[in-house]
């Protein structure tokens, strides 16, 4: 099963529903809901090898195989951090190895434009950048599988 | 440029004279006017500040002690001229007791390895306390792992004060194998003033070293090293409205002349030929290389900015602002101060139930308020309270009381989004 649409359109519709927000409260309070759908790590998986380490928040992520395409799983102790994992798990989720290995932070052009780029900075210790490479090292180690 | 000592000391604290002297203050963070409660980590810079260093480049730029050019002369006078400025701050005896380096850590990284060198031996212990920031923790641990000496730590209370005590029992351990007692002042995590000059006493009898790690305490307090009684105080220039890359390891002459130079490089030789080097007279000894002359410059400007006001009242006047934070900030359901000492500068450290500080920063800052997140560079700390880190707020002369209910506000709207 792989997700319907390329990973612009999923893009693009995140920015539409993002665009309806006039002020940050309100865009802060989608990405606190949005950090709500996120499907969640299995508890037993929330070790400190799902961990990606940043000084502030604690992300854990998990991925699996599933008919070819790649599913994630993750959790944070932040619920903004959980926001933009959320957000980051929705345009890749459900995708294959191949697709998922050639997105760059350049090609998650959403971010910026739904007002969260402050959060793109790879020296914010909660890196969107960090998250994004770790989701990338799946779909590499998956890539022989798939 | 002035090199002049301050005129007299401006008689009334005057909030908005002193506002308009720092112009960051007129920026905008998200569209909203910036309150910065960031000062702990680097305080913003007056106008005379900024002024000092472009106009040394823009009017006198040259090497230092070298040149025999008109220009080397000026760059060289205005550099020793802030020696003599930090000196008279500090009270220091000799001007060239007092060391540029870049900053606090690289303080603190001279005196561990130079220090660790001179006195260190197998088996022999160095004293911390739990309270210290990381760079006053890891260059004795290298320092401890290279002589094979042992790295004691002083207790911290529930209050975020050190278990004197304890204290006192660590630096007089009857094998009597303490050489080192490297303390801070004032703790960047809790704000908490340290009792320095008594333990540095207890430390003296035993004839222990002291180093006196001063980052946070040189922006909020009258430091005279000679009443301290400690052998070295390191501190930082732009935690104390100066530049960034300039700090000052502060050190008694004695000492001083014992220890081996740490950085080899030029402008700290006596001669030089391929078998062996003498070393230059202090400071020099110490300042390797091209020194950050700008930087030294900004910094004098710096204290002699500070020597303007009466220090006394800049200390009552963040005081204030940190007892109505405080009282504002309990309020809230849920929130807890980390760190409740009786003496502490303007340093506010907090944890709310159900909040991540991460969440919380980011939506201050949203707001326009920055603040610091997270354990401060004090992990070993955060772990003796049982948090992963705390939010930060921390005080500055130019802030405000209307800029602490801001914070407040903005607090109580971001607790609601989150929970």
């Amino acid at each position: 099963m792989t997700q319907v649409g390329t990973i612009d359109q999923a893009q693009d519709e995140v920015i539409d529903e993002f665009l309806f927000f006039k002020d940050w409260q309100d865009r802060y309070e989608h990405l606190i809901e949005l950090g709500k759908d996120l499907p969640l790590i299995a508890p037993e998986r929330k070790t400190d090898d799902n961990l990606i380490r940043g000084c502030q928040s604690r992300v854990w992520l998990f991925a699996e195989l599933k008919d070819g395409s790649i599913h994630f799983s993750a959790d944070s102790d932040s619920m903004i951090t959980k926001g933009i994992v959320s957000l980051l798990v929705r345009i890749l989720d459900m995708r294959r190895p191949a697709e998922v290995i050639k997105i760059s932070l350049a090609d998650l052009y959403s971010i910026e434009r739904i007002g969260l780029r402050e959060h793109l900075f790879t020296t914010r210790s909660n890196g969107l950048v960090a998250m994004l490479d770790q989701m990338k090292r799946y779909a590499v180690a998956y890539s022989t599988q798939a | 440029m002035s090199t002049s000592t301050s005129s007299a000391v401006k008689a009334a604290f005057d909030i908005e004279e002193i506002r308009a002297q720092f112009p960051i203050l007129k920026e905008l963070v998200h569209g909203k006017p910036l309150v910065y409660f960031d000062n702990a980590a680097t305080s913003q810079k007056p106008r005379r500040v900024i002024k000092a260093e472009s106009t040394y480049y823009a009017t006198i730029n040259a090497n230092v002690h070298r040149g025999v050019h008109t220009l080397s002369t000026k760059a060289t006078e205005a550099q020793e001229a802030s020696r003599e400025t930090i000196r008279t701050h500090l009270n220091a005896k000799h001007a060239h007791e007092v060391i540029f380096t870049s900053g606090t850590t690289a303080s603190i990284n001279l005196a561990a390895n130079s220090l660790g060198q001179l006195l260190l031996k197998k088996g022999d212990e160095v004293v911390i306390s739990g309270m210290e920031h990381h760079s006053n923790i890891v260059p004795w641990q290298l320092a401890c792992e290279r002589h094979g000496a042992v790295l004691k730590v002083i207790p911290i209370s529930e209050s975020g004060e050190w278990d004197f005590p304890s204290a006192n029992q660590l630096i007089s351990s009857s094998a009597n194998r303490v050489r080192i007692l490297a303390i801070s002042h004032v703790s960047n995590t809790l704000g908490t003033i340290n009792p320095v000059k008594e333990l540095v006493a207890e430390a003296k009898k035993r004839g222990i070293v002291t180093v006196v790690d001063g980052a946070q305490a040189v922006p909020h307090l009258k430091v005279d090293v000679q009443d301290l009684g400690c052998d070295f105080y390191a501190f930082s220039g732009h935690k104390a409205y100066g530049p960034t890359g300039i700090g000052v390891l502060y050190g008694r002459e004695e000492l001083l002349e014992k220890m081996p130079p740490w950085q080899g490089g030029g402008e700290m030789i006596d001669q030089v030929t391929l078998e062996k080097s003498t070393w230059a007279k202090l400071p020099f000894k110490f300042e390797a290389g091209t020194p950050n002359i700008a930087g030294i410059i900004g910094l004098g400007e710096a204290i002699r900015w500070m020597n303007d006001y009466d220090l006394v009242a800049m200390a009552a006047h963040e005081r204030t602002l940190r007892e109505h934070a405080t009282k504002e900030l309990l309020a809230i359901e849920g929130l807890r101060i980390i760190g409740t000492a009786k003496e502490k500068v303007g340093v506010v450290s907090f944890v709310i139930d159900g909040v991540h500080h991460y969440d919380l920063g980011t939506l201050l800052d949203q707001q326009g308020i920055a603040v610091r997140t997270g354990h401060h560079c004090t992990q070993p700390l955060m772990e003796r309270f049982g948090v992963s880190g705390t939010t930060r707020a921390s005080f500055a002369c130019f802030n405000t009381n209307a800029e602490v209910d801001a914070m407040v506000a903005a607090t109580k709207k971001a607790v609601k989004m989150l929970r």
